[in-house]
């Protein structure tokens, strides 16, 4: 017998309310992270000794700027949802699990608003 | 009576595998890739700003500790892209034979190292060996 009530169950949501989103987020940007780095690695490489000038340059193109933005964003959130896990499972005490945990989420969102507003400035030639 | 003891899992009973030295370090690579963010996110404002703070960005990065960072970097991103997918086979249900986890964890070292070393060589080229 279980003691679940037939809503919980029918919504899947488990103790923590959020299901397996967490995981399932975690995937999904991990999937688009393979076409997205591997890019990003061949145009690093390709630009290395490039002045800035001819950075600028590349990264004014809409296609550059979009893959870089995509890149970094997807890579800011897979890896916030990473080091989330590894705070869980390895800090125990309870003060210093939710200043991490909060430290990571907020770090997280201020690098991509300075991603964002750095790449706009170059692509819009401010 | 509350006293300390040991909490299962006794790690340190265990004679370190192959298994799970590969598991450790795909959580390793991960939060080291992650500190290593801001750099990216310095980068791209560096370039964004151009003038003194573009040149303090590229002196900031040719130093000899960030580029031995930066070789860290490449290494961990291609260990994790690499064993990230040998996890997202697992996520489908696929390669839990013992075999296979063997055979999947050599191939992602081998690979790993293979494509750091490709990467290396053509940075090196395209600096002209000057770096």
């Amino acid at each position: 017998m279980s003691l679940r009530s037939p809503l919980s169950k029918a919504q899947g949501l488990g103790s923590a309310k959020h299901g397996f989103s967490h995981w399932w987020w975690q995937r999904v940007t991990a999937i688009a992270l393979i076409p997205l780095t591997l890019w990003f690695v061949y145009s690093l490489v390709c630009l290395l000794g490039s002045d800035h000038a001819q950075l600028s340059q590349w990264l004014a193109q809409p296609i550059n700027a979009s893959l870089v933005l995509l890149f970094v964003l997807t890579a800011l959130f897979h890896g916030q949802t990473g080091m989330q896990v590894v705070i869980e499972d390895y800090v125990h005490s309870t003060w210093l699990n939710l200043t991490l945990l909060l430290s990571i989420k907020f770090a997280s969102v201020a690098m991509a608003v300075l991603a964002i507003i750095s790449v706009l400035k170059v692509v819009l030639g401010g | 009576m509350l006293k300390e003891r040991p909490l299962s899992p006794h790690l340190q009973v265990y004679r370190p595998q192959m298994t799970s030295m590969l598991s450790i370090l795909h959580r390793a690579t991960g939060v080291f890739l992650f500190l290593g963010s801001p750099l990216l996110v310095y980068s791209l404002w560096g370039i964004a700003e151009g003038g003194t703070h573009f040149q303090q960005m590229t002196d900031c990065l040719s130093h000899w500790f960030a580029q031995l960072l930066i070789l860290g970097w490449i290494y961990s991103l291609f260990y994790h892209f690499c064993n990230g997918i040998r996890h997202l086979f697992w996520d489908v249900g696929h390669g839990y034979e013992m075999k296979t986890l063997y055979a999947s964890g050599n191939a992602v070292l081998l690979i790993s190292i293979a494509l750091t070393a490709i990467t290396a060589y053509f940075a090196l080229q395209n600096l002209g060996g000057a770096a």
